[in-house]
């Protein structure tokens, strides 16, 4: 089939960037979106022209790299799936498709399509994690952990990080990111002792990087490559709240609750 | 020979080196530790695990990748599982058996000590990574769950859905950023490391370029540790993410590290097949599914056009249980792919191209329901139903085997360091653990060993042990690094030739599969080494590479890493040339038994192949670290 592409180009985080028209011929129905872009890249090349610019890697779906708004639509038209496992058979011939990078003010363009999404890690690094040293662990088995905890904290720990739900919100909030760690550690007894005093920091750090509030619009569940439920919002709200009226930042929580 | 290929296994029973060493090893006082910075090159599992733990311990670390986020690094996209001798299942497993089964798997070209201490380690690392919150697999009991794998007959493997290097990685990469936020980690996201800097013989700093900016600056320290992963995407399609690379060890290769075994390479049975001319990268189907899917072709030429239902119980051929009967669907890698080849070779193939064989699940869903093995690997089904659009719940997959894992890589000692002193070599990148052929599950093991519990050991011995001069931005070593690197990157973009830097590397990963995949022959490597340096002359000569050297440029990225795989590709071909037998992933097929299977060559090839550069355009020198087994007889491997 061919196709025409609208893709956003610009060529540098102070550069105005602009809408430009490239025709994708031959395409088919068995490739990926990004091999598509690939074979785009490709002739570009052999001109001598600039290829556009998409972060990738794994292109399997589990890394998070890629991203992009296709048709206005965070990763693309079908559920559950990152843009670089969307094949070309969700399109038809002489389909005219947008690509923009993710559009949020946190995440300043850096090239084409690329953007600067290191606030996530920030907002990790504010408390997305258990705070144990290596080594002196117990034996794994000493921390029985019924099934449907340990299930649901995988649900959670599914997200890939890839910025989809930001990209998707009307007001760019990150609070599905958020809540997916504030609810994968918060539902393991391991993640107890610090349960409160996470999800205060990660939401204090996700308010300081320019990220909006969350109205519950629940667009970002139906970007999420990995579908992780809105759930995990409402989860981290109860304990930020709980944090929030008994002070817990200064009195360690302690206990495998 | 001119490297030291000292191993430095302690001496002393098996059991007792790891105990003994730790022991010997001299300390870093802990007001001294701040004192010294350590660059850590990578952020997988390997690299992300020894920053953290370095950082933890008091290290000043400096940490590096590719990638927008550590988050990303390639173990990211491990899927089944990792092993530990944990015996939790009681059936019969133990430390003991973990070393003889990586040993047996890796065809015997593994030293024994370090095997020893990885199957020690094991059972630390799930516990470690519990204590961080991975959330692995559970029973109703609230234990955790255990999987099989290849290449061995208990029940050892640890995992988290099909997604298991996702979790693993998540928890060394939040271990990561919480010394991030202490200050202990400075991370460099987005920058690539384009040389090694040694001093006084002594690897002292590395030179980074920011991708974003394109600046090119050196970065010094007291020890350099890479943790950069493996170096499959040589033969351009594998199951590697696409900025998988080599440049990092083969820069150190160039500066005076001994490079071992470059030939051997890890094909993977389960592959999707390739589709198409434009295909990118392979897909991998975890080989957690062979637990439950068996393998098989139609006994007959003619059926190969027949629907698979359609195709009767008796014209099936369920080639790895007729061949293995005690292994079966759960044969090694390495036999498991090249059974696959040679069904396909004899036209039995299916799908496009006959390149490919049925991995079926019916038995198992009409024995366990479709619900449970939607719960087992419903996230594996999903993702084939996606490429192919086809339904393996209804129709088997069709596999192929592809590239996966290298297991050859830079030559390291016990304490993991390699011929260049300061500079350790951790995770695929270092050749240790896996001889021959890996078994599955094993390497998100040695990364985590090597990242959690050996090297924050040895890191210390070596800083302890020795006078680290300060070194200067302006020695001449530095210098001279810093120009060579920008000298590159003029060099690549003033060629402005013909061809894509895709369509070389494409070439390059053909005359690899061809000559250097699942089968070699010397005719076949003979010719390869005349491609190789042809193809990469044209490549100096006529690669086109738009824009410039100062921005975000991909194009940039991707000629530097071709122009390593070019010159890799050869000591490749020239490795798997100079190793007559046939071990584990390395078939030569001038070596095999009778019934096809590989013929090892113990008397003259029971040896470690360390490769040291002799300059350009020179032949590389060949060094030989022998392989002693004091605890393992030698035996022809048999999985039947
Ligand atoms: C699809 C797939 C599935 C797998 N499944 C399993 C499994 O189930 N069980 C198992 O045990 N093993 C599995 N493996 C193998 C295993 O995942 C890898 O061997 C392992 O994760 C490698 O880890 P690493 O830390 O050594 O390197 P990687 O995770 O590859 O990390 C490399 C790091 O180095 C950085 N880097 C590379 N080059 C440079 C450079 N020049 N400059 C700066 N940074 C650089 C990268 O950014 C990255 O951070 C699988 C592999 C694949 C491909
Ligand atoms: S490239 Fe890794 S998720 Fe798409």
């Amino acid at each position: 089939m061919n196709l025409t592409l609208q893709v956003w180009r610009q060529s540098g985080p102070a550069s105005e960037g602009k809408l430009t028209e490239y025709q994708a011929t031959d395409v088919s129905p068995e490739m990926s979106f990004l091999e598509m872009l690939d074979v785009v890249n490709e002739k570009l090349a052999e001109k001598g022209d600039l290829p556009i610019a998409f972060d990738h890697d794994c292109r399997e779906g589990i890394c998070g790299s890629c991203g992009m708004m296709i048709d206005g639509v965070a990763h693309g038209p079908s559920r559950g799936t990152a843009t670089c496992q969307l094949h070309m058979r969700s399109f038809t011939d002489g389909d005219t498709i947008v690509i923009e990078p993710w559009r949020a003010q946190a995440f300043p363009v850096i090239k084409d399509l690329v953007v600067n999404r290191s606030a996530l890690d920030r907002i990790i690094q504010a408390g997305g994690y258990i705070s144990v040293a290596t080594g002196g662990a117990k034996d794994g088995n000493m921390i029985p952990i019924p099934k449907l905890d340990s299930d649901s904290a995988m649900d959670a720990a599914a997200c890939i990080g890839c910025g989809a739900c930001v990209a998707a919100c009307p007001n760019g909030s990150a609070s599905l990111f958020t809540g997916a760690k504030v609810s994968h550690l918060g539902l393991l007894p391991q993640g107890q002792p610090e349960r409160y005093r996470r999800a205060l920091r990660m939401v204090a750090q996700m308010d300081l990087e320019s990220f909006g509030g969350c109205s519950l619009f629940g667009e970002c569940m139906e970007a999420c490559p990995k579908s992780i439920s809105i759930d995990v919002i409402a989860r981290m709200n109860r304990d930020y709240v709980y944090a929030s009226v008994s002070a817990v930042e200064e009195r360690a929580l302690g206990g495998e609750g | 020979m001119t490297v030291n290929l000292n191993s430095r296994v302690p001496a002393g029973p098996l059991t007792e080196k790891w105990d003994k060493h730790r022991f010997d090893v001299k300390l870093v006082n802990p007001a001294n530790k701040r004192k010294y910075t350590v660059l850590v090159v990578g952020s997988g599992l390997a690299g992300a695990s020894a920053a953290a733990t370095f950082s933890e311990l008091g290290y000043n670390v400096s940490c590096y990748c590719y990638q927008d986020s550590p988050r990303r690094a390639h173990s990211i996209a491990a899927q089944g599982g990792i092993n530990a001798a944990k015996n939790y299942q009681n059936d019969g497993d133990s430390i003991q058996r973990l070393f003889y089964d990586t040993i047996k798997g890796g065809d015997f070209r593994s030293r024994e000590g370090n095997v020893f201490r990885l199957a020690q380690i094991s059972v630390n690392i799930i516990d470690q990574c519990v204590a961080q919150g991975v959330p692995f697999a559970r029973e109703y009991g609230g234990l955790l769950a255990n999987r099989s794998f290849g290449g061995a007959q208990v029940s050892r493997t640890f995992y988290a859905r099909g997604q298991t290097g996702q979790q693993l990685l998540l928890g060394a990469y939040q271990a990561l950023e919480k010394e991030i936020a202490k200050g202990g980690v400075t991370m460099y996201p987005r920058s690539e490391m384009l040389d090694l800097i040694v001093v006084n013989g002594r690897a002292r700093g590395i030179v980074v370029r920011d991708e974003i900016t394109g600046k090119v600056e050196p970065h010094l320290a007291d020890a350099v540790v890479l943790a950069t992963g493996g170096y499959g995407n040589v033969f351009y399609l594998s199951t590697n993410a696409k900025g998988c690379n080599t440049t990092a060890i083969w820069r150190s290769y160039k500066r005076g590290a001994a490079f071992a075994n470059p030939c051997y390479t890890q094909i993977h049975p389960t592959c999707i097949p390739v589709a198409g001319e434009y295909q990118s990268k392979l897909t991998l189907m975890s080989e957690s599914l062979r637990n439950d899917g068996r393998v098989w072709v139609p006994r007959r030429k003619e059926d190969v056009g027949t629907a698979p239902g359609a195709i009767p119980e008796a014209d099936r051929d369920y080639y790895l249980e007729r061949k293995y009967p005690s292994f079966g669907n759960l044969s090694p890698r390495d036999i498991a792919s090249r059974a696959a080849k040679e069904a396909c070779d004899d036209g039995r193939g299916v799908g496009p191209g006959g390149r490919g064989v049925y991995l079926d699940f019916a038995d198992a869903i009409t024995r366990l329901g479709e619900d449970k093995i939607r719960e087992r690997y419903g996230n594996l089904f999903e993702m084939y139903e996606r490429i192919t659009d086809e339904n393996p719940y209804k129709v088997p997959m069709r596999i192929y085997p592809a590239v996966h894992y290298t297991m050859g890589g830079l030559w390291v000692d016990y304490n993991l360091m390699s011929t260049i002193p300061g500079l350790h070599v951790a995770g695929e990148a270092n050749f240790s653990d896996h001889g021959a052929n890996r078994l599955g599950a094993s390497a998100l093991m040695q990364g985590l060993a090597d990242g959690y519990f050996v090297l924050p050991v040895t890191i210390g011995d070596y800083l302890a042990s020795n006078r680290l001069e300060p070194v200067s931005v302006d020695a001449p070593e530095v210098k001279a690094a810093v120009a060579d690197v920008q000298a590159r990157t003029s060099k690549l973009l003033s060629i402005k030739g013909k061809r894509t830097v895709a369509s070389f590397h494409r070439e390059l990963g053909h005359i690899m599969w061809e000559k250097c995949g699942m089968a070699r022959d010397a005719a076949g490597l003979h010719q390869a080494l005349e491609m190789i340096p042809k193809l990469r002359e044209e490549f100096w000569q006529n690669v086109t590479i738009p824009g410039s050297g100062d921005d975000f440029n991909q194009t940039l990225e991707h000629a530097g890493r071709v122009a390593d795989f070019l010159e890799l590709g050869e000591l490749m071909c020239r490795d798997a040339l100079h190793r007559e037998e046939s071990c584990g992933g390395h078939f030569r097929v001038e070596h095999q038994t009778p019934d096809g299977e590989a013929l090892r060559n113990d008397e003259q090839f029971a040896y470690v192949a360390a490769w040291e550069f002799a300059g350009e355009g020179k032949a590389p020198l060949l060094n030989k670290e022998p392989l002693v087994f004091e605890n393992i007889k030698l035996s022809q491997r048999s999985y039947k």
